[in-house]
């Protein structure tokens, strides 16, 4: 199967430090993907060079073929490589409808639309309600954002990078801060993803890594030190010491 | 699932109707306001005419300053521009049909717009503040020097702005002028209105908080800011326009920082990010200096600064923001 996306021997280096060590993956449509590593790892960074939030010192980075190494994050997203934030970025004084509106009209190309209400729109407040609901936050809808719980805000963040109907999906440590009792929400709504969509989740919650991911990809000082399948990603020496063992140890069982 | 969605349907409509309710005494306040005006001040329309003409620069200013966060203190750039545009058009063009130099006017602002965009938003912050004061110098500095179009220093004189619609002529004491700038400003205010509101509208206020989540969006904070400048343009522009179809000449003063500046005191006492602010602040701006100038002319200044300061201290929201502020938790009491 040929990749929708691929990066090739990409580095970056702060200070001196080389936090992106010539990382080299490959991912088809439909892959599921869990990057795990220790904190510091250069999980964040790498999500960072590849949707142009920073430059790589050298390497490549394609989408379904083409070389958009010099391409600028926006026309990265434009063409289907689409992230969340690790850190929830938000606008405080909208409302998650108010999100999820923008988002779709973005995709559709009429968010510089000078007339006109989303509120109006009956096919964008269908799929707006759709998306909202299937992330469980029907009631905040149309709530201001500082005004919903942070675990709520972290899955709207989720809702926005749905909305936009990515090919290549980067989820950057999306149940971070978000209650046990919701995170099923998230799993549902991976689980309801277009089967061609192609998601790499950065995640530090192992059970959901294992229920998620056909394939784990473990980064440690911003090198790939394994890639493969969750089971063997368990018996693997250098995982076990790099990362699993801590959680091993903190009485996570592995 | 169908309950759901008719339920948000119906909030959804609930909600427009209500926003639409807004809009409506918006205009209402504008058109009583105006009507109050001509029975309070019959001597004195040019004034409330000028006051008509600033409203359109504050609102324009508020507009990228409000809305979009842009800092800048060289914002009648726009304004002077559509007031020569208009000027030149009817003193070298012949053009003295008053809606022909109103388009001109637009059309001056929204070019200067572009222009202003084009440089202030290449920077941020400070810097930002610093390249829009040196624009507004440059550009009031080359109307000063190319005077056999602009007049200079001695102003842009003998507008002669033909009958407005071949009817009604622009009087000696001003009515149609008035009429004129209300119907204008009321005109605006309105289209403004559903602008803020628009999904252009929902980009901006994204940008002002979080620029590199609207990156992340797909969307271009560069091509909006500077669409959003054009508007900004043709808004001041227009106001430019009013003034010199007005007061029939055009002078240095409407492409100063003077001007710049205190549009901006305007719209930080009257509220950023808010149609009714930036009305209200030039109201209030316009009044205290109109009666505090005639009862005290040495230290009106100071009066005004220290109204300035009273404003920024304690109501930090500017007079209609905290209005607001405290009606809304009023009503959410009352709930
Ligand atoms: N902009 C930056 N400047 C300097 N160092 C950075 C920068 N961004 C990340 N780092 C460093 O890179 C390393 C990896 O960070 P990050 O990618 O956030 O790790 P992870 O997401 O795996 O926890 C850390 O040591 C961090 O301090
Ligand atoms: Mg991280």
């Amino acid at each position: 199967m040929s990749a929708i996306f691929e990066v090739r021997n990409l580095k970056r280096s702060f200070g001196g430090l080389a936090v992106t060590n010539d990382v080299s993956l490959a991912m088809a449509p439909g892959d599921r993907v869990a990057l795990i590593g220790p904190n510091g790892a250069g999980k964040t960074t790498f999500v960072n060079l590849v949707t142009g939030n920073l430059t790589p010192d050298s390497g490549e980075v394609r989408i379904g073929g083409e070389d958009i190494t010099r391409v600028n994050a926006i026309g990265r997203v434009r063409r289907g490589l689409v992230r969340s934030f690790q850190v929830t970025r938000l606008f405080q004084d909208m409302t998650p409808a108010e999100h999820v509106a923008l988002a779709i009209l973005q995709r559709d190309g009429r968010a510089g639309r000078l007339f006109g209400n989303y509120l109006a729109m009956p096919e964008v407040m269908a799929e707006v309600g759709d998306l909202i609901g299937k992330l469980g936050l029907r009631d905040q809808m149309h709530r201001r954002v500082r005004e919903i719980a942070y675990g709520q805000q972290r899955l709207l963040e989720i809702a926005v990078a749905l909305a936009l109907k990515p090919r290549v999906l980067l989820l950057d440590e999306p149940a971070a801060g978000v209650p046990q009792s919701d995170t099923g929400r998230i799993e549902q709504a991976l689980a309801d993803l277009p089967p061609d969509l192609a998601v790499l989740m950065i995640e530090h919650d192992m059970d959901l890594v294992f229920r998620f991911a056909r394939r784990v990809i473990v980064l440690a000082a911003g090198t790939i030190i394994f890639d493969g399948s969750p089971s063997d990603a368990t018996k693997d020496p250098r995982v076990r010491e790099a990362y699993l063992g801590s959680y091993a140890n903190a009485g996570h069982a592995a | 699932m169908t309950m759901a969605t008719m339920n948000d349907a119906l909030a959804a409509a609930r909600g427009n109707r209500r926003k639409l309710g807004r809009d409506l005494a918006g205009l209402f306040v504008i058109l009583a306001l105006a009507v109050v005006g001509y029975l309070l001040f019959p001597n004195n329309l040019a004034l409330l005419t000028r006051m008509t003409a600033i409203a359109l620069l504050v609102l324009s200013l508020d507009l990228v300053t409000g809305y979009c966060g842009v800092a800048t203190l060289g914002h009648a750039a726009l304004f002077g521009t559509g007031a020569y545009t208009a000027g030149i058009a009817a003193v070298h063009f012949g053009i003295t049909d008053p809606l022909l130099m109103l388009a001109c006017g637009i059309l001056g602002g929204v070019v200067a717009g572009l222009l202003c965009g084009a440089v202030i938003l290449r920077a941020h912050g400070l810097p930002q503040l610093v390249l829009s004061i040196a624009l507004i110098h440059l550009f009031h500095e080359f109307a000063n020097k190319a005077s056999s179009w602009t007049g200079g220093s001695d102003g842009l004189a003998g507008i002669a702005p033909d009958p407005l619609l071949g009817l009604f002529a622009f009087d000696l004491w001003g009515r149609t002028a008035y009429v004129f700038g209300i119907v204008l400003l009321a005109v605006v205010f309105a289209l403004l209105r559903l602008v803020v509101r628009s999904p252009f509208g929902m980009l901006c206020r994204g940008i002002k908080e979080d620029p590199i989540r609207i990156r992340a969006m797909g969307a271009s904070p560069k091509v909006t800011l500077i669409k959003m400048y054009m508007i900004s343009g043709a808004v001041a522009g227009a106001g430019g326009a009013l003034n010199a179809i007005s007061t029939q000449v055009v002078g240095l003063d409407s492409l100063s920082f003077t001007l710049s500046a205190e549009s901006l005191v305007m719209l930080v006492l009257g509220g950023t990010g808010s149609l009714f602010g930036a009305l209200t602040g030039t109201i209030v701006f316009m009044f205290f200096e109109d009666i505090v100038s005639a009862a005290n002319p040495f230290h009106w200044l100071t009066m005004v600064g220290a109204l300035l300061i009273a404003v920024v201290l304690f109501a930090p929201k500017g007079l209609y923001g905290t209005i607001a502020a405290v009606a809304a938790r009023w009503q959410e009491a009352r709930r």
